[in-house]
């Protein structure tokens, strides 16, 4: 996905390498290959290329993964703007 | 005996002499009529073949199953590896918003091929697109598929809405009796379903472990055979110009209804002026303005899609403004002998917010952008759309009463 780059800078993805147990799992589940494993811990390699799907967190089983999953997806976001962000909204 | 006689000549007039019925006198089957199951037959062409043997009262024989399985939890239909015409029928169909949003498959366990009991297991959505594009990729393999309940809707976006969940899988291998089927315990899942799945989440509840699978089913053949390992390029989402393309239908759909409100303003916005209304100004310049809403629909949706990673700037709001621009151009090049300044300016800014806002909402069609990303984006682009749409407004009511 070289070709195709969103904003920098912007992900609210975190690892704790401290908590990281070195299973791999973040590595494999990732669509962007934004971490690999060095060493037998996991650091994110590709910050930027994140697009926070969540799928890192989910199957992180040592929760050293933080992420706010979601859909980046603009008609979705202005329903969550007007009817707010805990309302039931569909996106697509 | 006599055969009765049709009393109205107009039916089954090409065959008059075995023709029995009249549309006003049913009559019963006697001697000397024919056998409905043969060919000969009275009205219309010759008849279906007999049900079959699969048919249920109450359920409808899926035209994808072509044979039931004995297994130890009971029959397990087979599925067919080729795709008929309902099926690109209905894919069409789909990618244009009809009966997208209830086309599934009923979710349980299927299989392809002669699977045993070591056979792997592969879980997928029960969206009928998705499920016809596995399954046409598993010709000459023997496999059990597990279709979840995701509610008619593809792999990753149901993982998103927690619908291909931990829970969904859990509940879907207990529900089928999978255990007794198969001796080992693992599921393969598409990768893209991590969003929602824990595998040790799934592991702990069901026992079963979970092996991601790759991203596209084109490539479930060759992990199957390389023994369950994916490389780097089948976990990696790619976006290439066929399937944006095919995602252009649905974004044009969504834009019939309003489009109708939009068209029925620019009528009348057309028409104001000195006096009033005038119907002789608001057609050629409804018309003019009709265009510009089209050149701006067709840059947004559907050229910026398709040159996406060409255009050489990351704001998607920007690129479709970038296209926008180009095609008002085009626009007021076509118009240019009767367009004044101000409904030059009015055009050329309504061309380029359209599609500047239609492009900022193929975000949600694209795998790789992140939720933070279109907020701070929309911020920015948000008031200037707005702003560009109320001074082309304004441009173009006022230059009524100038001309």
């Amino acid at each position: 996905m070289e070709n195709f780059r969103y904003l920098p800078g912007v992900t609210t993805l975190q690892l704790d390498t401290q908590a990281c147990v070195g299973c791999g799992m973040c590595e494999i589940v990732c669509p962007h290959g934004v971490f690999a494993l060095e060493n037998k811990h996991a650091t994110i390699c590709d910050r930027d290329g994140c697009m926070e799907c969540g799928a890192c967190a989910k199957n992180c089983p040592a929760n050293a993964i933080q992420v706010n999953p979601g859909v980046g997806c603009a008609s979705y976001i202005i329903k969550t703007w007007i009817k707010g962000k805990d309302a039931e909204v569909q996106c697509c | 005996m006599d055969k009765p006689l049709p009393q109205n000549t107009d039916c089954c007039a090409d065959k008059p002499a075995s023709c029995a019925c009249t549309s006003s006198q049913p009559i019963s089957i006697q001697p000397g009529m024919p056998d409905p199951g043969q060919d000969d037959v009275c009205c219309g062409p010759p008849p279906e073949p007999a049900s079959s043997h699969f048919e249920r009262p109450g359920y409808e024989l899926c035209r994808f199953v072509e044979d039931f399985v004995d297994t130890a939890v009971g029959p397990v239909p087979k599925i067919k590896t080729v795709l008929d015409r309902t099926d690109h029928a209905g894919r069409m169909a789909a990618r244009w918003g009809i009966n997208r949003n209830n086309y599934r498959v009923a979710p349980g366990l299927y299989c392809v091929g002669t699977p045993d009991h070591h056979a792997p297991v592969l879980v997928t959505a029960n969206y009928k697109l998705t499920f016809d594009v596995l399954r046409r990729q598993l010709e000459s393999i023997s496999a059990w598929i597990l279709v979840l309940d995701t509610r008619g809707i593809n792999v990753w976006c149901a993982a998103g809405k927690e619908l291909f969940s931990s829970g969904e899988v859990v509940r879907r291998v207990k529900q089928t009796g999978l255990a007794n089927i198969v001796e080992h315990r693992r599921l393969i899942l598409p990768q893209l379903s991590a969003t929602g799945v824990s595998a040790h989440q799934v592991k702990k509840d069901s026992g079963f472990k979970i092996t991601w699978g790759p991203i596209r089913s084109e490539d479930v053949p060759s992990f199957l055979q390389n023994d369950f390992k994916a490389d780097n390029s089948m976990r990696r989402v790619t976006f290439p110009i066929t399937e944006r393309l095919a995602l252009v239908p649905m974004e044009l759909s969504h834009l019939v209804k309003p489009s109708v409100l939009v068209l029925l303003g620019i009528f009348i916005a057309s028409g104001i002026g000195s006096s009033i209304f005038s119907l002789a100004a608001a057609w050629p310049r409804g018309l003019m303005a009709t265009a510009a809403y089209i050149a701006g629909i067709l840059a947004g949706a559907l050229l910026a899609p398709l040159l996406l990673p060409w255009i050489p700037v990351r704001l998607f709001a920007l690129k479709g403004a970038i296209t926008g621009f180009i095609c008002g151009i085009g626009i007021l090049l076509i118009f240019y002998t009767t367009l004044h300044f101000w409904e030059s300016l009015a055009l050329l800014l309504s061309t380029t917010a359209i599609s500047s806002y239609l492009s900022m909402n193929f975000t949600g069609s694209t795998p790789f952008t992140s939720p933070s990303g279109v907020e701070k984006e929309m911020r920015k682009a948000i008031p200037l759309q707005a702003i560009a749409v109320l001074i082309a407004v304004v441009a173009w009511i006022g230059s009524g009463f100038v001309t």
